[in-house]
């Protein structure tokens, strides 16, 4: 039975609620029972009168409590239940299908559709319904079988980062068996073709509910680059209101940690269905993109992975001969350069300089002889994937380099003094470049008529000369020669890279044949034919919710099937690396269209916000106990037997012992606040009152005065805590020692630890004018070596004349504080710390001092009350006051060095400084 | 103090030391009148020294004291301290209604009772006053004994619920201290009072009630009963009661009062709520300069 949303297990018991008027009338001539109370005062009563003679009824809001109470537990006992599903019961024997489109669109809403399906598959179990889920992006016969089972099955279920080809349709609607089932199509909310076969084959086996989440589908076309901008499109599956997005470039940084290195807002306008942007980046940072993703869009479709054609090549062109300035045609790189500007970044430097930055070609220009350390590091590079491409020309002619055998770095062996022909002072014609053949890079080059070879060097004729050659002239002598080292290779042009030698750097084949060789990337994909026979292995493939994993031990894939064919199990979208390059397939394609699906209307579309099924009776019970509860606490109180003040005290106790713990987070933060928007002075809480106030007086005195003769303007000091408080915020910790003080837990260490090495600085005060030198033999002294013992503290020496401390404000020689004693220990100078001749201060320890060591007070030195008056006397007379301001001259000086660092030290190099200035 | 294992008398030593010797004002009457071994602070009838004084104008030869005299040019009169003893007759309310407490922090009114009466027994009879009984249970004497004899007799508890004063065996312009919760009929007490009166006895009516009775904080259908059983009253709403129960305990206090008035009486209220010494501080007060004298 249902009531709006709510259904019952057991309707028939409702009736009972028939008697609740009869019980209402029962209850209401029951009176409460009286008390007897012994009272004295009862003289006095006697002959009074009851007013209201009617009130020995039981009022009616009591009465309405316990019919309340009553009809709660009826029809908690009824069985409510809010959202029921018990929808299917007109075929509860029919087995129940779960069909899911399983393809990346489905990975947006994953989580929720898993529910669903998981509520659809328990309802089922309960019905004692078969189940079988069914992934049309990776058909399989349904096999039904108890709901449960597939129930533990669910997590297990993953989207795939493809869609269901029609064939995958096709084939799923064949496997359908001939039984009545009803079917739930869990859809991605895309078309996809070859759908109403299916949905038809379906159909004709029993009904079909859709479901489809209402999240917009959202897809990011493969990236392209076009005049040095990376740009991008994002399509939407159905148009509506303008939208923002921001498609965020994923890429390693130069440590090689993943991370978003650029983003690009976007914005789909009113009605439009396409989003367009452009990311303009340099190329080293465009180098290093790896993927392209839509901000909080967790599917494969909103990724599209950068390849080859995004990058530009990095070409490094090293000549040989560099001694003719000014006659720029005549150049060896000129050719090259207005080549490869377009296409490519070009590194100029020295070879050993330009290794470092791993180009992707280098080209050497008519350069013979290598050092051997450039020749090893060449090979290194070479063999790790890099392209050596060599230009011949005067130089590796007159040369000796692979002369008599082959040199490492050349594909052949020459012959010596190459040949001319054509020329002035030699017979025949220029030659012409011969047809390339077809297992050649160059193969399919057309080639012009103008293009002759008038001077090459001649290759040694050896038995792997024919494979090594991969374009030749006209009466087959090797044009241009390959030999492939380790995962590189080494590509010798035998001719010259200016025209000096032949007119082939003039013509645009000279620009195609370099794109071939992938020394100039070309931004349009490979063709098919181009990659027929090429096995390309996946390095990272992507899965249904836009990650990049390890590819594992995917087998490789066809060139054929590469680029063109449908995304499947054995084609993953990811990154495949081929021969020469690395391509990305990605979900989707330039070309993908994004429609969104139109169910025939008799088909009901259900979305994946279902309520859960939440049975209310259990509630309703405890309800009627809390009015129960209720009525005892008001007939209580109706007879009088209820004492409302004390109950009222315990209520509001427990109420106050609920309440109390509260509050103490937020204090922390306004904390921390307060003490990082200012600089703050701390001292560190040891437990003795009247030692830490003066503490924190001698801070105030001295923020004080470096308030009123520094720019430092410190807010009010805070005391730490050292157990509870973060360390953090505070530049300085002033503690003070006494020989009662407890030490602080092992966490409390762990954290003046971190707060040392982080360049905090703690003043160690033992207040006992040193009179121990800091041996045990003061308690105070006793006491600071016992607190300090765990603490990393570097080796210490007495402040130097020289330390920065002397000088960080004020000149002073001593550090007086209410004691003058000495000395001061501080961190200790390295060893290595010598003066230099002619400067007056040795170049001390970089950096702060971790620890200020001495026994002076100067906290009592400095304290000072609200007015400015010192709270403790120092020493006597003027001398007295002499040695107060010297005090908190030490303080200032103290707070420079914490807050500047060797900043004073670094003065000495002034005069260095202004003399490279040339003042 | 209210805790009824520490016997009722150390308590009320206790409570009696707290204060300084009570000074009963007894007006002078002819009859009952006999000297008492405690003075009066003042030159008058007696046997103890009080003060030399010059002589004044007036005073005659004889009141010379001339042993003092011969040790100064100046003449001196010898003063005896003025020294009298009066009688204090007790009466405190027996009956049931009286042994009742609404929370178990309060003492019962009876308890509360008995102890400031004999406190102020205690010091009336360190005053040098006599003390005795009402209803000639035990007649006015001094001394540690009649202390302990009046113990004794207030312990008796009586099973009726209301009682009134029985003022037989009251001597001619004595005092007496009455301490009850005047709930019960007043009609015994007017016509107590009136004798009295006649019989030119002065002294305190001393109503001792509960908190609860002051406040009447019941509710709800209740069949309220006195301790005896005797009387019972029964409400649907004791709530609705409370104000004309209040209006009928304030018409009681008024007629007390005013009885008070027209007898020359002093009428003092006590909750048992309160404190003991404050109540026996009234107490002195009343007894000590109520009477105008």
């Amino acid at each position: 039975m249902m009531l709006g949303p709510i259904g019952f297990a057991a309707p028939w018991l409702l009736l009972a609620l028939a008697a609740l008027p009869i019980l209402w009338i029962i209850l209401r001539a029951v009176p409460p029972a009286p008390v007897r109370r012994r009272f004295p005062g009862v003289a006095l009563m006697l002959g009074l009168k009851d007013e209201d003679s009617v009130t020995d009824r039981t009022p009616w809001w009591l009465l309405l409590l316990r019919m309340l109470a009553v009809a709660a537990v009826i029809i908690g006992l009824a069985g409510p239940v809010l959202n029921p599903r018990d929808e299917g019961e007109a075929r509860a024997t029919d087995p129940l299908l779960i069909l899911l489109d399983n393809s990346w669109a489905s990975a947006r809403d994953w989580n929720a559709q898993i529910a669903v399906i998981d509520g659809l598959l328990a309802e089922a179990g309960r019905a004692g319904r078969p189940a079988a889920v069914m992934q049309l992006s990776d058909p399989e016969p349904p096999l039904f079988q108890a709901a449960e089972s597939w129930r533990s099955r669910l997590p297990g279920l993953a989207p795939a980062p493809w869609s269901a080809t029609p064939e995958m349709l096709d084939e799923a609607a064949g496997m359908l068996g001939d039984t009545a089932i009803e079917t739930r199509w869990f859809s991605d909310g895309l078309v996809h073709e070859g759908r109403d076969a299916l949905l038809a084959a379906l159909e004709a086996r029993g009904p079909v509910t859709a479901h489809e989440s209402p999240r917009p589908i959202l897809a990011l076309k493969p990236a392209t680059l076009a005049d040095g901008l990376v740009n991008l499109e994002a399509l939407r599956a159905q148009s509506g209101p303008t939208r923002e997005i921001t498609v965020n470039a994923h890429g390693l940084d130069p440590a090689g940690v993943p991370r978003v290195l650029a983003s690009l807002p976007m914005t789909f306008g009113e009605g439009e269905t396409g989003a367009q942007g452009a990311l303009s980046l340099p190329p080293e940072l465009r180098a290093r993109l790896t993927r392209f993703e839509i901000a909080g869009q967790a599917h494969a479709g909103a990724v599209t992975l950068g390849d080859d054609g995004l990058k530009r090549r990095e070409v490094a062109m090293i000549a040989g001969r560099d001694d003719r300035e000014g006659l720029e045609l005549l150049s060896p790189l000129h050719y090259l350069e207005q080549a490869l500007i377009p296409t490519a970044d070009l590194l100029d430097g020295a070879l050993m300089d330009v290794l470092p930055a791993n180009p992707d070609v280098i080209i050497l220009a008519d350069v013979a002889t290598l050092s051997g350390a450039e020749q090893a590091a060449l090979l290194d590079w070479t063999a790790q994937g890099g392209l050596l491409l060599r230009f011949a020309g005067p130089r590796l002619a007159a040369s000796d380099v692979s002369r008599n055998e082959e040199a490492p770095l050349m594909p052949v062996r020459l012959r010596a003094g190459g040949r001319t022909v054509g020329g002035a002072m030699s017979w025949g014609e220029p030659k012409a470049l011969a047809l390339f053949a077809e297992d050649t890079p160059f193969y399919g080059l057309s080639i012009p008529a103008d293009v002759s070879v008038s001077a090459q060097v001649m290759a040694q004729p050896d038995p792997v000369l024919a494979e090594r050659v991969i374009a030749q002239l006209s009466d087959g002598t090797p044009l241009v020669t390959r030999k492939r080292i380790g995962s590189g290779q080494v590509v010798l042009f035998h001719v010259t890279a200016n025209a000096e030698w032949s007119s082939l750097p003039l013509s645009g084949l000279f620009v195609q044949m370099l794109e071939r060789l992938a020394v100039s990337s070309s931004v349009a994909p490979p063709d098919a034919a181009e990659l027929e026979g090429t096995t390309w292995q996946p390095v990272a493939v992507l899965d249904g919710f836009g990650a990049l994993n390890d590819a594992g031990t995917l087998p490789g894939v066809a060139g054929e099937r590469i680029l063109a064919a449908p995304l499947g199990p054995d084609l993953a979208p990811g990154i495949y690396d081929g021969p020469d390059r690395r391509i990305a397939r990605n979900v989707i394609s330039a070309e993908t269209p994004l429609a969104p699906v139109a169910w025939p209307p008799r088909i009901p579309v259900e979305g994946l916000a279902r309520a859960p099924e939440l049975p209310l009776g259990g509630w309703l019970l405890a309800a009627s106990l809390i009015l129960l509860i209720a009525d005892i606490a008001a007939s209580l109180a109706l007879s009088g037997r209820l004492w409302p003040v004390r109950a009222t005290a315990t209520l509001l106790l427990a109420l106050s012992l609920v309440s109390a713990p509260q509050g103490g987070r937020a204090q922390d933060d306004s904390r921390a606040i307060l003490a990082t928007s200012e600089v703050v002075l701390a001292h560190v809480i040891t437990g003795n009152a009247a030692l830490d106030d003066a503490a924190r007086a001698g801070l105030v005195g001295l923020g004080r005065v470096l308030n009123f003769r520094t720019s430092i303007e410190p807010a009010a000091p805070i005391s730490v805590n050292l157990e509870t408080d973060d360390l953090a915020f505070y530049p300085i910790l002033y503690w003070p020692i006494t020989p009662d003080q407890p030490a602080p837990s092992a966490e409390a260490y762990v954290k003046l630890n971190d707060y040392l090495r982080n360049g905090g600085l703690i003043v160690f005060d033992t207040r006992d004018a040193n009179v121990a030198g800091f041996g045990a033999s003061s308690p105070n002294g006793a006491r600071l070596q016992r607190l300090a013992a765990p603490l990393d503290i570097p080796p210490l020496e007495p402040v130097p004349d020289d330390h920065v401390l002397t000088r960080a404000f004020y000149l002073l020689t001593d550090f007086p504080g209410r004691y003058a004693g000495r000395p001061v220990w501080v961190e200790a100078a390295p060893p290595d710390a010598e003066r230099i001749e002619g400067m007056p201060f040795r170049n001390l320890n970089d950096g702060v001092t971790p620890v200020v060591i001495g026994g002076n007070d100067w906290a009592s030195a400095w304290a000072a009350n609200d007015r400015g008056d010192p709270l403790f006397p120092v020493g006597r007379g003027y001398a007295g006051e002499r040695q107060r301001e010297l005090a908190y001259r030490f303080g200032v000086n103290l707070l420079m060095h914490v807050l500047t660092g060797n900043y004073k030290s670094d003065q000495v190099h002034v005069p260095a400084l202004l003399d490279r200035l040339g003042q | 103090m209210n805790t009824p294992v520490t016997p009722l008398r150390p308590r009320a030593e206790s409570e009696a030391a707290r204060l300084p010797p009570l000074l009963a004002r007894a007006e002078h009457l002819a009859g009952t009148v006999l000297l008492g071994e405690h003075g009066r602070r003042r030159a008058g009838q007696g046997d103890d020294f009080w003060q030399y004084r010059p002589v004044q104008p007036g005073d005659s030869r004889r009141m010379i004291d001339w042993r003092r005299s011969g040790r100064s040019d100046a003449q001196f009169v010898r003063q005896r301290e003025w020294q009298i003893a009066q009688s204090v007759m007790l009466w405190v309310d027996p009956a049931a209604s009286m042994r009742f407490a609404s929370d178990s922090g309060l003492p019962d009114k009876a308890d509360r009772a008995r102890l400031l009466a004999l406190a102020s027994a205690i010091l009336l009879i360190r005053g040098g006053e006599r003390v005795g009984l009402t209803g000639g249970a035990l007649p006015p004497r001094r001394g540690q004994v009649q202390i302990a004899r009046l113990t004794e007799a207030l312990m008796q508890d009586s099973d009726e619920d209301y009682a009134s004063p029985d003022m037989a065996g009251l001597l001619p312009h004595g005092r007496a201290v009455l301490v009850s919760d005047f709930m019960g009929d007043l009609t015994g007490l007017r016509g107590a009072l009136t004798a009295a009166a006649d019989r030119g006895v002065r002294g305190v009516l001393y109503q001792v009630l509960d908190p609860a009775e002051e406040v009447f904080p019941y509710s709800g259908r209740t069949i309220f009963e006195s301790i005896g059983g005797t009387m019972a009253h029964e409400t649907l709403k004791a709530g609705d009661l409370r104000d004309r129960y209040l209006e009928r305990l304030a018409e009681r206090k008024a007629e007390l009062a005013s009885l008070c008035s027209v007898t020359g009486w002093r009428y003092g209220c006590h909750h048992t709520s309160g404190s003991a010494q404050s109540a026996l501080l009234w107490l002195y007060r009343a007894l000590d300069g109520g009477i105008g004298a």
